[in-house]
């Protein structure tokens, strides 16, 4: 069960500094941890983020072990035009999730 | 010679003064809330829904008010209707249960709902899913007060909650109320030690790394003064967070809280 909270502005003023917020469900396991028997849980993590404003990528990261688990990644971009943001995390073992959300700059 | 007498009257006043571990149950109106210790940082991650974690479990939960149970064909919308309908419920458990005679937890009630009317499986304590229904329903009553342990019938389970609460136990001999009602505003290797109140479970914990029940914080506790924790289905540990649901009465509940 993924689950992304992405927090967007629904509006705002051309040129305005916006702070974009995204938490995402995820399990973040280290691969460095053993189970009781002594076998080596298996990394799965994380380990890329993007966030494209109308196709134009503004913001991208990359994710390493020490990520705690549901990892909250916020930053700030400058409001241009009304449009979409799309955030993408790509993961170990397969993972892809995607969010969506809409601002109106007047 | 006065100051020996001094000193020594000094000395019987201290003897007369109760230890501490003697000090009284905590006054209404000094009770506060687990989140009033945290960083400020913390308490911002808890209020901003989309910031705090232990809303992803609500958002699975809406998912799974909704999906319908195989053998009965039955989601707990079918009963329940929208989940708004929930609003003050969770704030009233632990709660008495007609069949069974005795007190149960939201999480038990939950799986009671699940093998009386749906044909289904209890869920495994602490699992995914039992812990996203009961943060959906724990979060509906978010402002609320705590009602708990207000029916007659559970006087005699309040009582024996409180007494598990005072006993002296584990390998430390420590009671619950030596750290929690006589030694709460001070800290423990750093950390400080709250007056456990239940007010927000249940909790995303940054130590766990993930949303866990009441019941895995008593068994956290237990552990720490080295005493045998009680098993998920034990009465005890429902008597344990009926009293302390009582203990909290009137305070505001802000499930899923965020802890450190």
């Amino acid at each position: 069960m993924a689950a992304a909270l992405i927090n967007v502005p629904a509006t705002a003023k051309r040129g305005d500094i916006i702070e974009i917020k995204a938490l995402m469900s995820h399990v973040m396991e280290t691969g460095y941890r053993h189970t009781e028997t002594g076998e080596v849980i298996p990394r799965n993590i994380i380990t890329s983020f993007t966030c494209h404003y109308n196709s134009v990528e503004v913001f991208r990261a990359d994710l390493f072990p020490a990520s705690s688990a549901n990892p909250f990644i916020s930053f700030f971009t400058t409001a241009t035009e009304s449009g979409t943001f799309e955030f993408k995390w790509i993961g170990d073992r397969g993972f892809q999730e995607t969010a969506s959300a809409n601002i109106i700059v007047s | 010679m006065i100051v020996m007498r001094a000193i020594s009257s000094l000395l019987l006043v201290w003897l007369a003064t109760p230890l501490p571990s003697e000090a009284a149950e905590i006054a209404p109106d000094q009770r506060r809330s687990g989140s009033t210790f945290m960083a400020p940082e913390t308490r911002a991650m808890q209020d901003d829904d989309t910031s705090n974690p232990g809303m992803l479990w609500v958002l699975d939960g809406q998912a799974l008010w909704k999906a319908k149970r195989h053998p009965s064909e039955k989601s707990c919308t079918d009963c329940h209707g929208d989940i708004s309908a929930m609003r003050g419920i969770s704030a009233k458990y632990p709660a008495f249960d007609e069949l069974l005679k005795r007190p149960v937890d939201l999480e038990q009630r939950i799986n009671l709902c699940r093998t009386r009317h749906q044909d289904e499986a209890p869920l495994a304590d602490e699992s995914r899913e039992l812990l996203a229904l009961t943060a959906l329903i724990g979060r509906q009553s978010r402002g609320r007060p705590i009602e708990a342990g207000s029916d007659p019938r559970l006087a005699s389970f309040v009582a024996k909650g409180r007494d598990l609460f005072m006993r002296r136990q584990g390998q430390l001999n420590l009671a619950c109320s030596n750290c929690h009602d006589d030694n709460w505003d001070r800290q423990l290797a750093g950390s400080s030690i709250t007056q456990a109140h239940p007010t927000g479970y249940p909790i995303y914990r940054l130590e766990w790394q993930g949303l866990g029940s009441l019941k895995r914080r008593l068994r956290n506790c237990m552990i720490g003064v080295r005493a045998q924790p009680y098993a998920s289905d034990a009465p005890e540990i429902v008597e344990l967070q009926l009293y302390l649901a009582t203990r909290a009465g009137g305070m505001t509940i802000e499930t899923p809280a965020v802890r450190p």
